[in-house]
């Protein structure tokens, strides 16, 4: 009988793994429209096969090398359970594992159900990138980054993190992210922003007096669809962080996730719209936009332990932040189409240091440790990679093809051939 | 005759047409352009920066009138487009040589 109860916490966990893993891979598509909303028209096929393209090469890269560098799971995933590994006697291994961690300790879950759900958060950090590069790079150049990012780049700062290696032998972190405000977001940001520097910002973003110009995105109602679906998506990001459903204590766990992950979201697009609408006048709902994803980045190092009140004000001060940071950032020339820098990346350090306020086992020391390691080795080994891509084969596209769209110079067609443009 | 040329805010036209259609104008033709006056356009705000928009939306109308209606259509166009507010608009009037209905081939004010 006891048996017949591990026997389905296996399977719960599992289950629960492979169900957030999916809504986790659905924030590909939340991205995708996310950033396809926030360019223009004339860039939206080539921003669309980046997303789908870098996808595929996370899911690849990361089962080649990846996995194997992260969580020492093998090269190919050799060390993940087949269907024919799973004879009897792995069967009974399993329950004994089951035995010794006991109904409320660690958890135990199908191998394959574990590289299916860190795979989708490794398309994530990439993701990031793409949006921030957007409109002015070269689809090939991002795509050989993405084959560094997703293969060595992420997994050795993931290794570091979740896995607990020491950093190059040299010492341990101390760091605690839940599902990843610093591991993922801040490090998807770090690439973006070394990109970024060596691209340029777009061809008319700065006039010659050094006055910024808006590039209006073309697509309002992509970019609220893709937010939604991000943070739809967000609940198996930080939901499925728990890594197990089995047990009173972490069903309610996990249902705290949930419940504080959407208070910030909903706080940090409340404090968005009403700080842009007092300092532009005017209600701009993509500052909205990225208020709630700001709101979602600020929770992920902690979504557990904050009370529900404290978790939306962690998310509305994500969401103050996110504002005045892309003012900022667009006054100091780091052209940012979408905002993933300071979504990701500012206010991912922000919910990385506010996670000692709500758990006591953090501490500031040991979160800025570890936030200065993420960001400093891969800021550096992105700008290496980005520096060395753009030796052989460049990363920008010419200045004509810029002005005609990236759509027809990379992609041989347009997004929205029967309408007629404006420009 | 004469050919009053009407620049005005597309939300006028409505007001525009119902008040030439009560002093007896028989027709009109409506356009829609975009231009700039003396304000140059305006500039709207996206994320915080300003873009210009060069040329903003209009309605043109086009209406031949006879001479003894000129005063009476003048009048009530700027009374039905007035706001008060910059982008009101311009009419313009010009002399009218000719004017033909192709349909029965009438031609001077009869056509009209």
């Amino acid at each position: 009988m006891e048996n017949n109860i591990f026997e389905l916490q296996y399977a719960m966990d599992t289950f629960y793994f492979l169900v957030c893993g999916a809504l986790v891979m659905w924030m590909a598509a939340g991205f995708s429209m996310l950033e396809a909303g926030l360019v223009r028209s004339k860039n939206t096929a080539e921003i669309l096969t980046k997303n789908v393209a870098l996808f595929a090469i996370a899911c690849t890269m990361y089962m080649i090398v990846g996995y194997e560098i992260m969580y020492d799971g093998g090269y190919f995933l050799s060390g993940i359970t087949t269907v024919a590994g799973m004879d009897d006697a792995a069967v009974a291994g399993v329950l004994k594992d089951s035995a010794e961690a006991g109904f409320g300790g660690d958890s135990v879950y199908s191998g394959a159900s574990d590289f299916f759900f860190q795979v989708v958060f490794v398309a994530t950090a990439m993701s990031i990138v793409s949006g921030a590069v957007a409109e002015r790079m070269k689809l090939w150049a991002f795509l050989v980054f993405a084959v560094v990012m997703t293969g060595f780049i992420y997994p050795m700062e993931g290794s570091w993190t979740w896995n607990g290696d020491s950093v190059f032998g040299l010492f341990e972190l101390s760091y605690s992210d839940y599902a990843g405000s610093g591991i993922v977001h801040m490090a998807g940001a770090a690439a973006a922003l070394a990109g970024v520097l060596l691209l340029g910002p777009r061809l008319g973003k700065y006039t010659k007096d050094g006055k910024v110009n808006a590039i209006v995105g073309a697509n309002m109602p992509l970019a609220t669809l893709g937010t939604f679906i991000l943070w739809m998506g967000w609940f198996g990001f930080n939901g499925g962080s728990t890594l197990k459903l089995g047990g009173i204590a972490v069903a309610n766990e996990v249902a705290n996730v949930f419940l504080n992950t959407n208070a910030a979201a909903a706080g940090g697009l409340i404090a968005a719209l009403v700080i842009a609408r007092i300092i532009f006048g005017k209600a701009d709902l993509t500052m909205a936009l990225n208020g709630a994803l700001a709101g979602l980045v600020a929770i992920t190092a902690e979504p557990a332990d904050p009370t529900p009140l404290a978790a939306t004000i962690i998310g509305a001060v994500g969401g103050a932040i996110v504002v005045f940071s892309i003012i900022f950032l667009d006054k100091i020339k780091i052209d940012d189409p979408v905002g993933a820098i300071s979504v990701h990346g500012v206010v991912g350090f922000f919910g990385v240091m506010v996670v000692p306020v709500t758990d006591a086992d953090a501490t500031y020391g040991g979160q800025l440790v570890g936030a200065a390691t993420i960001f400093g080795w891969v800021f550096i080994t992105s700008l290496i990679t980005w520096f060395v891509i753009k030796m052989i084969m460049g990363i920008r596209v010419s200045e004509e093809e810029e002005y005609e769209g990236v759509d027809i110079g990379e992609c041989g067609l347009e997004a929205y051939p029967e309408f007629v443009s404006s420009k | 005759m004469k050919l009053v040329t009407a620049i005005i805010k597309p939300f006028k036209l409505d007001d525009v047409r119902e008040a030439l259609s009560e002093i007896g104008v028989q027709g009109i033709t409506v356009t829609e352009v975009k231009g700039f006056g003396r304000q140059k356009g305006h500039t709207e705000l996206y994320r915080g920066a300003e873009y210009v928009v060069d040329f903003l939306p209009k309605v043109k109308i086009e209406a031949a009138v006879s001479a003894d209606l000129l005063d009476q259509v003048l009048d009530a166009i700027t009374k039905s487009a007035h706001t008060g507010k910059i982008g009101d608009g311009k009419i313009f009037v010009y002399d009218l040589q000719q004017a033909i209905r192709i349909r029965t081939g009438e031609s001077g004010p009869e056509a009209l």
